[in-house]
């Protein structure tokens, strides 16, 4: 809520400075968002009459002037299309200084001297109108301060109220907030009665009084047209932010800024039968004050004449049945509405009003009488007519129930750790006008104002005295470690580990959008349909990730596009997975790898990495967790990667994650320079590991062999080595591959390898004739089964 | 016999002569080797009479070791010396850039969020996670916000259906460990949050560290405490703390955490209070008994304050350039 100083210090006068009382203000839990002056910083500008506006002999655009600040006359050279003869404005004379240190000082335009300058609002820093100079009433006085005509030095306070605060939307509310926190008392605004003058009523009727328990009306008949609003109250309404309109509407307006009381003016010649409060009929129509025709639905409470409804209740007006300028009669309208009724149903039309914006936080349900009485006087004042007497529908049973809240003095002291007097309590609580009963000891029962909807429980209370008491007062306590063992899994390998071990082998960590464009989830996972969000905020961000692949590769492409052709990054985050029996949100590590194997230098090779090297980081992120004999490697597809180059990484036979080159489709689709290696593995499936298990150690030395062997090429080398590990007998502790080729030399379609085996007995050394032995077998067994043969 | 003091001059000559062990090693053949001349002069002796003998062996004997010794000092130094010459041509450039991978990092998120969480773990909390995709009732209603509050809106939430969303804050964490914990409690919940809001101030996503700890006769001074305490650890410096009252549908009462890193500006770092009685009932614990205190800060913003980053978006670029200034 934005509000003007001067309003605020009409009521409560607090022996304090703007800033400070701002201070004051956020450090009470009314946040202030800003501070600035009505106007910019000038001086030497006055209220002016142009007495004569010709053209300029040599400019098409300007006019020379003639003004009076009713001690002389001066030639001014204007170029505002507004300017003319009779106009009051505002005049810089020569020596003024405008904002931005900007003096006025005496100059020729195109050979005519002007003495002075006319005005616009921009210029003195009051707003950004820069439409033409201003235009001041009829009845300004010529030669005034303009400062102080227009009661210039006073600020604007932005206060960012939470939503539990509605009791503060208005000056006196914020009057009354001031006024504890100052202990100094506030002027209550004056209402006296307004006495009817005609008999004239309307009736209402409350069809919906759990909604709308209190509507209060008004008739006023004969109101003058064509009247404006006084500067006074014009000013006030631009000072919070509501522009001038009507004499009907600014008075509304008023109230509500003054009391909070959001009202609204029918024109009676358009209103037929008498006024219902009721739930709208699903489809009613309703033309609104913003030109919006809205269908409404059955939960929308309106206001209704005989002919259907007038106005959305507590969110706005009805168009037909409006104020205009050729209103003669209305009808004025105070309620109270149930904020349940009000709240939610404006945003479901896409509305926000300073009347919903109330309503939905609670308005004071006791003011509805004293705010017509304002706006009568108000009006009478400004447009005259004829009041009829103040018609009052009630339901007294639907009114909401003042609150009696239990208050135990040893609670405040417990939750605050600090034990304040009684006096000091019941000091605070009475000045935000509760009402305090002792009913038991150190005991209170607390009656609630009708304009705090906020409080209802004790502690709510216990918060209003340590926000009044203030915050930085109470006392501070540090913290006491708690030092309960926590249970340290040991075989559980901690995702801090897999980050630093990932860090060590060259990898940065990325952080991508969990969100990601439906396009690129389909070309990396077709399988999975994606989970939509229903309000996206683009259509980049519009589906949920089933795997981190879009999101790494995109940064890829980002990187590649600002010379950065060597990526390693990584990412462990969630992704999401529909299911048949539901959504999976599976915490995965995932990562990207393109460019060079080894950083450019001069020591490094400038092969570009293969499919091994991003292996070789998997496996040893597999091996973290000290159970990498769990985890296997099988030629697998993927729709994102190369079928060729495809790994599906199991733990027990169960897929916990794939490995493998970014498809050539793919990365010519997304413009990449490949290749690109990609992996994701399940974070459960790489962080649950083993505890070590101790085995004997042989004292016996271990014999080893080496063979060179012939295979077919598409004999993996997983094959080899079960059949190597099936037919070498219980002492074979170690199958190394330690070369392997095809090409030259090498009959096509075969390739060679060289295996070392190694053998070691627990308890006695094998002699020649037992390896020589296994290692026959497993010749014969490489032949039998894979088609080997022994290379010489 | 003046033949053995030629002999024995020549022999030290020829060592300082020589200028490799190799050439050494042939002076010692030639002088005390099996046919070595000053070997030879022993086999001589038996041309002596047996009275002369003895003296003529001692004296050759002694003409052998000096030479010896000679031969060694020189072989000390001819390997000294080619030791040292090895050395020199050995040298290597040590400004030269090491080999092998160049050292990854954390993302700053990660590094700030791991400083977080090492925080309250040194004081007894432990990191709780749960769900982004999260349900209506655990992001809202249990946190004492109904459908059609008005704290709603300060929420910009991303929806899947009427009940199903991204959760807006962490807080839903809380909420299921005390549906299943009873007190005391002392957790953290770090993770990713979303609002919808982008601009250069807000991230559609963002991380956030919440915490919670319920227990018997936890005040307003302990959460003050505890908070100063760790804006002060987690800045290592001397920051101003300021409590500011706010509102929270959750917490009773409402603070807002600003700081004044010695600017004489405030900012705002975090969100607190105690928790709202109507939080332990929904989630089965008696307010009466315990009370307890909740916080919750935006990673990002600790991150940016910290290392001085000036634009949020930077964050989720993932420019090589920018991550690599974190390491």
């Amino acid at each position: 809520m934005k509000f003007s100083e001067q309003w605020l210090r009409e009521l409560v006068q607090p022996e304090i400075g703007t800033q400070a009382l701002a201070d004051q203000l956020s450090l009470a839990g009314l946040e202030v968002d800003d501070v600035e002056a009505v106007a910019g910083k000038f001086s030497g500008v006055v209220v002016a009459e142009i007495l004569t506006a010709e053209p300029h002999p040599n400019a098409d655009k300007l006019q020379v002037c003639t003004v009076s600040d009713g001690e002389a006359e001066y030639q001014v050279v204007c170029g505002a299309p507004n300017a003319r003869a009779g106009l009051k404005t505002a005049y810089a004379r020569v020596g003024a200084e405008l904002p931005g240190d900007f003096r006025i000082k005496r100059a020729k335009l195109r050979q005519v001297e002007s003495f002075g300058m006319l005005c616009a609002e921009d210029e003195l820093g009051l707003s950004d109108d820069h439409g033409g100079i201003m235009e001041l009433p009829d009845t300004a006085p010529v030669g005034k301060d303009l400062r102080e005509y227009l009661d210039l030095n006073d600020h604007l306070i932005d206060v960012d109220l939470t939503p539990n605060r509605g009791d503060c939307l208005s000056i006196t509310g914020m009057a009354r907030e001031v006024g504890v926190l100052n202990r100094v008392p506030v002027k209550d605004v004056e209402v006296p009665a307004v006495a009817p003058v005609i008999d004239d009523r309307f009736s209402i009727e409350l069809q919906a009084p759990q909604d709308c328990p209190r509507y209060i009306g008004r008739v006023i008949r004969n109101i003058r047209q064509g009247v404006s609003t006084p500067l006074w109250m014009q000013e006030k309404l631009r000072r919070s932010g509501v522009r001038s309109i009507d004499p009907v509407v600014d008075v509304t307006n008023y109230v509500l800024l003054e009391l909070g009381q959001p009202m609204h003016a029918f024109d009676l010649g358009k209103l037929e039968g008498g006024i219902r409060v009721r739930q709208a009929v699903e489809g009613e129509a309703l033309r609104l004050l913003d030109g919006q025709e809205v269908k409404l639905t059955a939960e929308t409470l309106v206001i209704a004449d005989g002919n259907g409804a007038v106005a959305m209740a507590g969110i706005m007006g009805g168009e037909p049945t409006s104020v205009t300028d050729t209103t003669v009669d209305i009808f004025l309208e105070s309620a109270f509405f149930e904020p349940l009724s009000i709240v939610g149903r404006a945003r479901h039309y896409g509305l926000h009003t300073d009347s919903s914006h109330r309503f939905e936080r609670g308005v004071d349900w006791q003011q509805q009488r004293r705010a017509i009485e304002r706006a009568t006087a108000l009006l009478l004042d400004i447009v005259g007519g004829e009041p009829g007497p103040v018609i009052e529908a009630v339901s007294e049973a639907d009114l909401p129930a003042v609150p009696q809240v239990r208050l135990r003095h040893d609670r405040v002291t417990s939750l605050l750790a600090i034990e304040l007097p009684a006096a000091e309590i019941e000091g605070i609580l009475t000045r935000l006008g509760m009402q305090l009963d002792v009913t038991g000891e150190r005991e209170w029962t607390v009656k609630v104002p009708s304009y705090r909807f906020d409080i209802t429980l004790e502690v709510d209370l216990i918060e209003e005295i340590a926000r009044v008491y203030g915050y930085d007062n109470l006392p501070v306590r540090t913290p006491i470690a708690q030092l309960p063992l926590p249970p340290i899994e040991e075989a559980r390998v901690n995702i801090k580990t897999l980050r630093r071990h990932l860090i060590s082998r060259g990898y940065q960590e990325a952080i991508t959008y969990s969100f990601i464009e439906p396009g690129l989830s389909e070309l990396f996972d077709p399988v999975h349909k994606p989970l939509a969000l229903a309000n996206p905020i683009s259509a980049e961000m519009a589906v949920m990730r089933t795997t981190l692949w879009p999101g790494l590769v995109k940064a890829v492409a980002y990187n590649q596009n600002r010379q950065q052709s060597r990526v390693r990054m990584f990412e462990s985050g969630q992704r999401f997975l529909q299911l048949a029996d539901g959504l999976l949100q599976e915490d995965v590590i995932a990562g990207v790898v393109t460019g060079q194997r080894d950083p450019e230098g001069w020591t490094g090779s400038k092969d570009k990495i293969d499919f091994f090297d991003a292996k070789g980081d998997v496996e040893s992120l597999l091996k973290l967790g000290g159970n990498a004999g769990a985890f296997t490697f099988v030629a697998g597809q993927h729709p994102a990667l190369h079928p060729g180059q495809t790994a599906r990484i199991e733990r027990d036979g169960q897929v916990v994650g794939y490995l493998g080159a970014l498809h050539p489709q793919l990365l010519s689709k997304l413009e990449l320079n490949g290749p690109v290696y990609l992996f994701e593995v399940s974070l459960a499936a790489v962080t649950g590991g083993k505890l070590p298990r101790f085995a004997p150690l042989s004292r016996f030395p271990e014999s080893r062999r080496d063979l060179s062997l012939l295979v077919d090429q598409k004999i993996s080398f997983d094959a080899i080595r079960e059949v190597v590990l099936e037919s070498a007998g219980e002492y074979l502790t170690q199958v190394t591959l330690f070369d392997l080729y095809q090409g030259q030399g090498i009959e096509q379609g075969r390739k060679s390898l060289a295996l070392g085996l190694t053998w070691q007995h627990p308890s006695r050394t094998l002699n020649d004739e037992e390896i020589n032995s296994a290692v026959s077998e497993v010749v014969s067994a490489l032949t039998t089964h894979c088609g080997a043969s022994l290379r010489e | 016999m003046e033949n053995l003091e030629n002999l024995l001059r020549q022999g030290k000559q020829a060592v300082a002569n020589t200028d490799s062990v190799k050439a050494l090693d042939d002076v010692r053949v030639q002088y005390l080797g099996k046919k070595g001349e000053l070997t030879q002069l022993l086999k001589g002796l038996g041309q002596l009479s047996a009275e002369e003998r003895p003296a003529a062996g001692a004296r050759i004997n002694e003409a052998k070791e000096a030479l010896q010794q000679e031969l060694n000092t020189r072989r000390e130094q001819l390997e000294a010396d080619a030791l040292s010459s090895k050395l020199a041509s050995e040298k290597v450039d040590v400004t030269l850039p090491g080999r092998g991978q160049q050292l990854g990092g954390l993302h700053p998120v990660t590094r700030t969020l791991e400083r977080i969480e090492e925080f309250f773990s040194s004081i007894g909390f432990s990191i709780a996670e749960g769900p982004e995709v999260e349900d209506d009732y655990h992001n809202f209603e249990a946190l004492n916000i109904p459908a059609h509050h008005p704290a709603r809106a300060m929420h910009d939430t991303f929806y899947f259906d009427a009940h199903t969303l991204l959760r807006t804050h962490t807080s839903p964490v809380q909420v299921r460990t005390m549906e299943t914990k009873q007190p005391p409690i002392r957790i953290i919940c770090p993770g990713r949050v979303y609002r919808c809001d982008y601009d250069q101030t807000h991230s559609p996503m963002f991380h956030q560290v919440e915490g919670l700890l319920v227990d018997k006769n936890i005040s307003f001074a302990d959460l003050k405490g505890t908070l100063e305490e760790f804006l002060r650890e987690f800045f290592e410096e001397d920051v101003k703390v300021r409590f500011r009252p706010s509102y929270f549908p959750f917490t009773e009462p409402s603070i807002e955490v600003d700081i004044d890193r010695g600017d004489g500006r405030w900012l705002e770092v975090l969100g607190c209070g105690m928790v709202h009685p109507k939080v332990f009932e929904y989630s089965g614990i008696d307010p009466e008994e315990y009370t307890g205190f909740a916080f919750g800060m935006g990673v990002e913003r600790l991150a940016m304050l910290r290392y001085g980053v000036n634009d949020l978006r930077l964050f989720f670029e993932n420019d090589l350039r920018f991550l690599g200034q974190f390491r």
